[in-house]
């Protein structure tokens, strides 16, 4: 059952096209991750997704409620862990959760007893009562997702909730999700980890610029790309003349599919082999024949980043640095400013 | 009905919420409180002793600077504090924490204003009472009980009208920087252009006609009067340039000052928080 339709959703700012006519189906339950590059339009769509943002066009249902239209009860569906921990240094955290279950109007009890049960759950009782301004990162984090959870909301949305923790706080994290989703709550996680995705998610989107460019479970997607991946280099540092020698001379190969050139890794060549062929002595015998030796060759199952790869010539590492030299984030900060 | 009553509560219980953090913020860094009291009290120090050999007769109606000067301090103090209100809430826009309110299905996100407010009424009038006791230790006089209520009607009014300025900044300005500017381009020009200081008959006619529009004239000469006068509303209070303003005249306007403010930044605040 589809529990969030997301329908030709698009959003600019200024002269920046954040999301282009963006359509996504979420079922109940289901972890959903969302992956891309920094700047791909995640956050916006996140955004928009917490009702933090007006979309300039496309709707948006959670349950059947009209995002656009009744965002308060929205609301009251989803908890919002923002990318950005914005905590009130001068509150201890239990200050900061009895003040958020305020603003979910919870009653003393209600209040209370959840107080205690995610401070158990998210391991916070050794500092739980000192000022959010002492906190380290991951503690930060911790504290934010139990705000976000503070009145059981059936939808969780995460804006990249582990960038920058240490691995036992992004277990415990990873844990409470599993948990969560497995008690029926439906996530949406947005991120940039290709394994943290892959681990959680039951199914995802893949964003980049603004668009969907591919939608699927994991496996699916992965199993889309057909044998193992290969990666290539003749060369240290090839040239494009020599990388498209190579990919003639592999494209004559049965058996070998969906060849890419890496610009960004050395003009190295990536490329596809059937699973039941035996390929790679062919492909010696035919680079050798042409005059080239091989530097290096790495075989590996598909990933997502092959998937992003396939989908867009260039790895999601690539187009995070790519993108890095791109983005006025002093600008984006301001455009984000109510 | 059952609805509505509901969201009564709500908005009460997320009023107090939003209202208790700021004081909790006040009770963990007092600086801001305990500068609004030491700023004042050192200007009355300084002031009432710079002009204490002034000839007798010097002010009409009073009979020391000292008592002259209280009713504008007390007044500055509220001004001062009202003008800083804005500032909270936008260090919680450009820190993101505003993000998490808003993200909360409050009953209304009037609680966020309203929360201000009643926070900055709270402190104001904290301040004031500080001043008006130090005033009255050093012998510049304490209104008599009717004029007491006076001073207080008149310091809502006016807390209640700048700091609706001060949040409308707030949510206009890009950041803190500029609005911390803006309070210092206001705040000594405002006091120096009203009757703080010194009386209208004082001035050149230029600064006259300015002190007598000042929205801070209009609030000290009623407590002028509290203090030196038993408090009647239909006392002459201002001697302006375009006629006699009594003190209900005074009040009158500085309640229309305030409705008329509190109507212009309801759609502002409308398009900030929905």
């Amino acid at each position: 059952m589809n529990y969030i339709q997301i329908k030709d959703l698009s959003k600019s700012y200024s002269d920046i096209q954040a999301l282009k006519d963006l359509s996504i189906e979420i079922n109940a339950g289901t972890l959903f991750g969302i992956l891309g590059p920094n700047g791909a339009g995640k956050s916006t769509l996140i955004k928009i997704l917490a009702t933090l943002v007006e979309p300039d066009g496309g709707e948006v249902f959670v349950n059947n409620i009209n995002l656009i239209k009744n965002p308060r009860k929205i609301r009251e569906l989803i908890g919002y862990v923002a990318q950005d921990i914005a905590l009130d240094k001068i509150l201890t955290g239990r200050e900061l959760l009895d003040f958020q279950s305020d603003l979910y109007h919870m009653n003393k009890k209600e209040k209370y007893e959840r107080i205690k049960l995610l401070i158990n759950q998210l391991e916070m009782n050794d500092w739980i009562d000192r000022k959010c301004g002492t906190y380290s990162g991951g503690m930060k984090r911790r504290i934010d997702l139990a705000s976000g959870l503070l009145h059981l909301p059936k939808v969780l949305i995460l804006d990249e909730p582990t960038v920058g923790l240490d691995i036992e706080s992004r277990n415990i994290i990873w844990e409470l999700l599993k948990d969560l989703k497995n008690d029926g709550m439906t996530i949406i996680l947005s991120s940039h980890y290709l394994d943290e995705i892959d681990k959680l998610a039951d199914s995802l989107v893949i964003i980049d610029d603004g668009k969907v460019i591919a939608q699927g479970t994991p496996a699916q997607l992965k199993n889309k790309l057909g044998g193992d991946r290969i990666t290539l280099k003749v060369r240290e540092f090839s040239t494009h003349e020599e990388a498209k020698k190579i990919s003639e001379i592999l494209s004559s190969i049965n058996g070998i599919s969906q060849i890419i050139i890496n610009k960004s890794q050395g003009y190295s060549i990536n490329f596809v082999v059937d699973k039941e062929k035996d390929l790679l002595t062919k492909l010696k015998v035919e680079l050798a024949f042409s005059k080239f030796e091989i530097f290096s060759l790495a075989q590996s199952q598909p990933s997502l980043d092959d998937v992003y790869l396939q989908a867009t010539g260039k790895t999601l590492l690539d187009a995070e640095i790519s993108m890095t030299g791109k983005r006025d984030l002093k600008k984006e900060s301001k455009q984000s400013m109510r | 009905m059952e609805l509505k009553q509901y969201n009564l509560f709500f908005l009460y219980q997320e009023t107090v919420a939003l209202t208790k953090r700021l004081f909790i913020q006040l009770k963990r860094r007092p600086s801001t409180l305990l500068a609004g009291i030491l700023q004042p009290i050192i200007w009355l120090f300084l002031f009432g002793a710079l002009f204490s050999k002034a000839p007798e007769g010097f002010l009409p109606g009073v009979n020391s600077y000292g008592n002259f000067l209280g009713a504008g301090l007390i007044v500055f103090t509220a001004f001062s504090g009202a003008l800083n209100s804005g500032l909270p809430l936008m260090f919680d826009r450009e820190f993101g924490f505003l993000n998490r309110l808003l993200v909360a299905p409050l009953a209304s996100r009037l609680s966020i204003v309203l929360s201000s407010f009643f926070y900055i009424t709270i402190l104001s009038f904290v301040q004031s009472i500080v001043i008006m006791i130090v005033s009255f230790v050093l012998g510049y006089g304490w209104p008599e009980f009717y004029g007491l209520g006076i001073v207080f009607a008149t310091l809502i009014l006016l807390v209640l009208f700048v700091t609706s300025v001060s949040l409308c900044l707030a949510f206009v300005l890009p950041g803190h920087i500029e609005l911390i500017a803006l309070i210092f381009v206001i705040n000594l020009p405002l006091l120096f252009a009203s009757t703080a200081l010194a009386p209208i008959s004082f001035m050149p006619s230029w600064l006259g006609w300015l002190a007598s529009l000042n929205p801070l004239t209009f609030a000290i000469e009623p407590i002028r009067v509290a203090y030196t006068q038993t408090m009647n509303l239909d006392i002459v209070a201002l001697h302006a340039p375009y006629g006699d303003l009594t003190c209900k005249s005074c009040i009158s306007i500085l309640f229309s000052l305030t409705v008329f403010s509190l109507i212009i930044i309801r759609p502002l605040l409308n398009r900030k928080l929905n």
